[in-house]
């Protein structure tokens, strides 16, 4: 980490003529050699859980992305747009071209079409589980970009090494791991670099490449409502504390106008582009800066005096003009059902509303707080970085700097609320701790530079005195440590304006920069390498590791060090596309909706696109009904089969037990006889003798439980550490026809209605067992 | 499972009308026919056709296809092309009852029936041999048996019901509990006092000895012509024998002959000392259930109501001036018998056909809005041959959850239902369902599922009326930008102007051509 600095010293100011050029040509080769180097490195990171495991889909979502992206590579664009899916959401289905974000799956398809069109067969799955790492190099370079706008190359390719492997983006990257925030946190970084780019240059040119930027923003993830607020809110920043520039207006104006037309045509966003609250700070602050410049325009061509009777004139007006536009979005938002907040946004907002409100949204564990040890987890030395980065961006305050300062504050609160948003935090935190390590040798570097007797003349004198005057003359190597220029060829347009705001602040810090002792510097030095080296150890290890497993395959260790496969979810997906009926529909919880339909084929109920609450407590409802109901709900929605996952045999911890309050809660939420109390004893949720009747009789207990004591005689789970509660039961409504070889996914069929509805008569004691006798051998199905 | 064809019922124009479409839109749910029936049909093999002299692949080939296509049949496990019943197997007590019963016997014989007389108690009864039914039949004639003999017991005879086949059960005063299982297992609950009869002593048939009126004279016939025939069966039945009930939540079952109000369920030697459980109309003296795979059930309390004694017998009802040279018993049971045994009331459907209107041939999806034209063809068998089935009350529902649509099908007599209606303007995985529960027919449950997308992005409306003064605004901001620009840029260049006014134009055009494509987020440029 330490060979950036030294080797990218930016170019100096003076005029050196050749040597100068020479050395500037020789940083930038290895600058650009160090970014390819980072770009191999931030893909190869990755390739763990290929190489660890194999080369597929992990998880839930990217099958879906993965089987919209094979629809897209069949079908083309058009039908992808236009696709009404039959086989989710049965019998609703869903309009996945307008409810998708097809930012992911146009870019992997692209990248499929050129690939093959240079006769390269990639198969869609391979470029599907590749496409994360790659778009994660690629963020890395936007956050040299970035930070390189921000404090120069050499901050910058530390943020960007950082970047390439913060555990954070690896959980979300690694190769599989085919989601939509694979390419967007790119994209945000890139949005951000190329906003401040036109902070910095106040170029249109650059302005329309954010709005582009922006574009694919919002293809790709809902989170772009946070650029959308951020910038604003940056602006804001900017008028308040009176650094309003032309260059402002042109970074933001545009950025309004050009990204809401374009955030428009993607279907999903829609009319929610200017209609719903998350946007509306947006406008709000295009209000305010069009104000702003025409209070500075009015200043620029009035004398102080009559400048003095406008801006009476003007504040009068615009206070109302402001009373009148907020009356309106106060009456525009007031008037929306949600108050217009979708449900998400308001949990962002007010962290206790969706356990309160909404328990679908609760109930996913990415949108739970995170704790702290993940905070050390997925960012871990960066955590003390960042301070020291924040610092760092305060001498001196720039635009761009401020901006990086706002970010971070921001996404800090937003991880606190989301363990998921801790995505977002990620690039803030490399990007600081870029900057504060970047500094950090700077300083050093030189204390040790100038204090060390062959290469530099006069230590002490050097110190004291302007560092970009003095020291440049007398040494051949590069030591000038003042923030980085680009090259002058470019910007002499500018260069009046940049001179005017750049010129004074390097000189100041320059001046305040004292020189360490040598020894502290060496071990400081030393300290700084050792932390990144633990950086770089607890890096590998958790991508490695950690967030490397894909959760359709799971490993274990066992006693003697041997691994453990678990296939069962695959075992599971296959026997239902073996041995089913093509349109027969499969229920399960939703979490498994996705993969039934992407790797089984199988119409499901609900899956993770949880867009209709309704559908999935109609299934909660069920799992959570005595068996008979369960059947009738099943029965009308033309279920046939029944999957649910059962972690209780091999200790597997999130199978559908543990996640059981959840459909109580949810099915409760739109049923009312379904009643959270019924299945707690005492408030506690538990699964032994003391359970609950309506738990031991919901048919989620029965189906995860059935022959369960079969397996060890005791029925001792596993994963709950107790003995079940009910043991031996029959199934009346449902029959086994398939659990997978470690019991963790088992299929239930409905059966069929009974041919003959048998009297009432309380049977004899013969009759009874002839009937059982019957049950055993499967030919019917009597239930009563 | 195997994916079920549509069924040809007959060499119809549609067939070639209608190009083989994907068969996973397609799909067939027959109700709840189990499953085993599925395998029988494959083993009774269709009779070999011309074709069947090819080439043997050509033979494999063309037997499944007629195999599946004959899959949807199964609501009787016999060949679909003659539902009725061939071989029945007839239980008794002792082999007495084969000449004191014999007219009802005669009567089935000469319907064509091979009857097969066994004693109950035969050590060799078997009702199939290597997972075949030998019979497609099934009488029990033996009300005293206490253990059948041979492999058959209760399960055995629900089985065999539960495989399609057909059982008629008549008990009497010394029923055996086996008897009254079978007919618990079916639905029918007989009287629990094992020496109760049904008395009445208003509805009793006249007769010479002033008796303890258990000879009931029953007329509560039930109304339905497929049941019973379309002659009205005048004189009335001669019953004697035990009570029986059927729980009121039981579809499945229906009282043939019910008691009179007056008729209640006891021991007739012994004095009533507490009110009978079995009174009135409840009480049935005679029932049948149509399972729900179709198998029909006969259930009568009383064996003597098949005897030559009584069908010969003159009746009259006490109370009544009319007397009858004859009791109705033989036309009832033969009636019943030949309802029972699928010579009547037999429906078949299939081939469930639709189309968009002006097309031909079937779409995987329809869109919201479309015309669409439904066809289902349902046949009745006759007892030789299918006729075309007539009936003004076959609905289909357009199906999501709850029947969007419900339509009446207008037949043309020739066994073809038609409707056509508009889809709902609802998007969805929908069914076409035809579900036809009529008293005494089988009962159909076809369904097909079908989507329904919403529009595509080019369906929509190219221009709203109500909308001209929205496009009028963006035109004339578009106009007067680009007139703003014009003079912006004409003050320092002329060149630049000259652009900008071709660019102008060139926007407009192009605006003009590809944008206002009617959905909304595009009307906005």
């Amino acid at each position: 980490m330490a060979s950036p600095e030294s080797a990218v010293n930016g170019p100096t100011m003076t005029a050196g003529a050749a040597s100068k050029s020479l050395r500037n040509a020789f940083g930038g080769v290895i600058a650009f050699i160090i970014l390819v180097l980072i770009g191999v490195l931030a893909f190869s990171i990755r390739l763990f859980s290929v190489i660890k495991y194999e080369s597929v889909i992990h998880e839930f979502d990217p099958y879906f992305n993965y089987r919209v992206t094979q629809f897209l590579s069949k079908n083309g664009i058009y039908d992808f747009w236009n696709w009404f899916d039959d086989r989710t959401w049965y019998p609703l289905g869903r309009v996945i071209g307008g409810t998708v974000y097809p930012g992911l799956t146009l870019t992997a398809g692209t990248i499929w079409k050129v690939v093959n069109s240079l006769n390269i067969p990639l198969s869609v799955e391979t470029v599907c589980v590749f496409t994360a790492p790659i778009f994660s190099a690629f963020a890395s370079w936007a956050a040299y970009l970035l930070t390189k706008e921000v404090k120069g190359p050499g901050a910058g390719l530390t943020a960007a090494a950082l970047l390439a492997m913060v555990p954070s983006y690896i959980s979300r990257s690694v190769a599989g791991s085919y989601d939509n925030e694979a390419v967007a946190i790119f994209a945000l970084v890139f949005t951000f670099y190329l906003y401040i780019k036109t902070l910095n240059t106040g170029s249109l040119f650059y302005a329309t490449l954010n709005a582009l930027a922006y574009f694919y923003m919002v293809c790709s993830w809902g989170g772009y409502t946070f650029i959308i607020n951020l910038i604003p809110m940056h602006v804001l920043l900017c008028i308040v504390t009176g650094r309003y520039s032309s260059r402002l207006y042109i970074a933001y104006a545009p950025l309004v106008v050009l990204g809401t037309l374009l955030a428009s045509l993607v279907p999903v966003v829609g009319f929610n582009a200017v209609l719903t609250s998350e946007h509306f700070a947006s406008f709000l602050v295009f209000i305010i800066i069009h104000v702003v410049a025409l209070a500075y325009y009015i200043k620029g061509i009035l004398s102080p005096k009559m400048f003095k009777v406008a801006v009476t004139l003007v504040v009068s007006a615009g206070l109302a003009v402001c009373c009148a536009v907020i009356a309106i979005l106060i009456a525009v938002v007031a008037s929306s059902p949600t108050k217009g907040w979708s449900g998400r946004s308001l949990t962002l907002l007010d962290p206790t509303y969706a356990s309160k409100y909404i328990p679908i949204i609760a109930s996913v564990s990415e949108h739970q707080p995170p704790t702290w040890p993940s905070y050390f987890m997925d960012i871990n030395v960066l955590a003390f970085l960042v301070p020291a980065g924040i610092i760092a961006c305060f001498m001196p305050l720039t635009d761009s700097s401020s901006f990086v300062i706002l970010y971070i504050v921001t996404s800090v609160y937003f991880s606190g609320v989301m363990v998921r948003l801790m995505l977002v935090l990620a690039p803030a935190a490399c990007i600081l701790s870029g900057i504060a390590l970047s500094e950090a040798f700077n300083v050093l570097t030189r204390s040790i530079k100038f204090q060390l007797p062959g290469i530099a003349g006069n230590p002490s004198i050097a110190s004291e005195e302007n560092g970009s005057s003095t020291v440049v003359a007398p040494n051949d190597i590069p030591k000038t440590e003042e923030a980085a220029k680009e090259k002058p060829a470019k910007k002499n347009r500018k260069k009046e304006k940049e001179n005017v705001e750049k010129k004074p602040t390097p000189s100041k810090t320059e001046k305040r920069l004292l020189v360490l002792p040598l020894e502290a510097s060496v071990i400081a030095v030393l300290l700084l390498v050792l932390l990144g080296a633990f950086y770089v150890v607890h890096c590998v290890w958790a991508a490695a590791e950690a967030y490397s497993a894909p959760s359709i395959v799971l490993t274990s260790h066992s006693n003697d060090g041997g691994l453990h496969v678990f296939d069962d979810f695959r075992e599971a997906y296959s026997w239902l596309s073996h041995n089913t009926d093509v349109d027969d529909k499969v229920a399960s919880w939703w979490d498994y909706g996705y993969q039934t339909t992407a790797m089984a084929n199988r119409t499901v109920l609900v899956d993770n696109n949880t867009w209709n609450n309704t559908h999935i407590a109609t299934v909660g409802t069920a799992m959570s009904s005595p068996e008979k109901q369960a059947w009738e709900i099943f029965h009308s929605l033309d279920v046939k089969y029944v999957l649910v996952v059962f972690g209780g045999v091999v200790g597997y911890p999130s199978d559908d037990i543990n996640k059981f309050l959840w459909m109580v809660r949810i099915g409760g939420g739109v049923f009312p006889h379904i009643k959270e109390p019924d299945y707690l004893r005492d408030g506690q949720y538990r699964i032994d003798a003391q359970a609950t009747p309506t738990m031991l009789n919901c048919l989620m207990y029965k189906l995860s439980y059935f022959r369960f004591v079969e397996t060890d005689g005791k029925g001792f789970d596993r994963v709950r550490r107790t003995e079940i509660g009910k043991k031996h039961f029959k199934l009346t409504h449902f029959e086994e026809v398939f659990t997978t070889h470690h019991w963790m996914v088992r299929i239930y069929k409905l059966k069929p209605q009974r041919n003959r509805i048998r009297g009432k008569t309380k049977k004899s004691k013969s009759s009874r067992s002839v009937s059982s006798k019957r049950d055993v051998r499967g030919k019917r199905n009597p239930w009563h | 499972n195997e994916q079920l064809a549509i069924p040809q019922l007959r060499q119809s124009s549609y067939r070639h009308e209608t190009p083989p479409t994907n068969p996973s839109r397609r799909c067939l749910h027959l109700g709840y026919f189990g499953g085993k029936r599925l395998h029988k049909i494959s083993w009774s093999a269709p009779k070999p056709s011309p074709l069947t002299r090819s080439a043997p692949m050509a033979k494999l080939a063309i037997f499944f296809t007629l195999t599946l296509s004959l899959l949807p049949f199964l609501s009787h496990s016999f060949s679909p092309d003659t539902p009725t019943d061939r071989r029945i197997l007839v239980l008794l007590d002792d082999f007495s009852l084969k000449s004191s019963h014999s007219i009802f016997f005669t009567s089935l014989k000469s319907r064509g029936f091979d009857l097969d007389f066994k004693l109950a108690d035969d050590p060799k009864l078997s009702l199939q041999r290597y997972g075949q039914y030998l019979y497609d039949g099934l009488i029990l004639f033996a009300p005293s048996v206490e253990r059948f003999g041979g492999a058959l017991d209760v399960a055995a005879v629900l089985d065999f019901v539960d495989s399609g086949h057909d059982l008629i059960v008549a008990a009497d005063t010394t029923a055996s509990d086996l008897i009254k299982s079978v007919a618990t297992e079916c639905g029918v609950d007989f009287d629990e006092d094992p020496s109760a009869m049904v008395i009445d002593h208003q509805g009793y048939a006249v007769s010479d000895v002033d008796g303890d009126h258990t000879l009931i004279a029953a007329d509560e016939l039930i109304r339905s012509d497929v049941i019973l025939g379309k002659t009205k069966i005048e004189a009335p039945v001669l019953f004697k024998g035990i009570a029986h009930s059927l729980n009121a939540a039981n579809t499945l079952a229906l009282k043939v002959l019910s008691g009179s109000p007056s008729a209640y369920s006891a021991n007739p030697s012994a004095k009533l000392s507490s009110p009978p459980s079995l009174t009135g109309s409840a009480i049935s003296l005679v029932s049948v259930v149509q399972a729900r795979n179709n198998a029909r059930i006969m259930i009568s309390g009383s064996l003597d109501l098949f005897s030559n004694r009584y069908m010969k017998s003159s009746v009259q009802k006490a109370g009544s001036p009319s007397k009858y040279e004859k009791s109705g018993n033989e036309q009832f049971v033969t009636e019943v018998s030949k309802w029972l045994f699928h010579e009547r009331g037999h429906l078949k459907a299939g081939n469930l056909r639709h189309l968009k209107v002006g097309e031909t041939g079937e779409p995987a999806m329809y869109r919201i809005k479309d015309d669409l034209e439904f066809y289902v063809d349902i046949f009745e068998w006759s007892g030789n041959s299918w006729e075309p089935y007539v009936a003004d009350d076959v609905q289909v529902q357009f199906y999501m959850m709850s029947p969007y649509v419900l339509k009446t099908l207008s037949t043309d007599k020739k066994g073809l239902y038609h409707t056509s209606f508009k889809v709902p303007d609802v998007y969805g995985v929908f069914q076409f369902k035809v579900e036809y529960q009529k008293l005494g027919y089988t009962s159909l449950s076809l369904s097909k599922q079908i989507p329904v997308r919403p529009f595509r992005h080019n369906e929509y409306e190219r221009f709203i009326p109500t909308a001209f003064p929205y496009y009028g605004a963006s035109f004339t901001t578009i106009f007067f930008f680009y007139l703003f620009v014009f003079f912006l840029v004409i003050k320092t260049r002329f060149a630049g102007a000259l652009q900008m006014a071709g660019f102008f134009i060139f926007s407009v055009v192009y605006l003009y051509n590809n944008r206002m494509v009617g959905r909304p987020p595009f009307s906005i440029l």
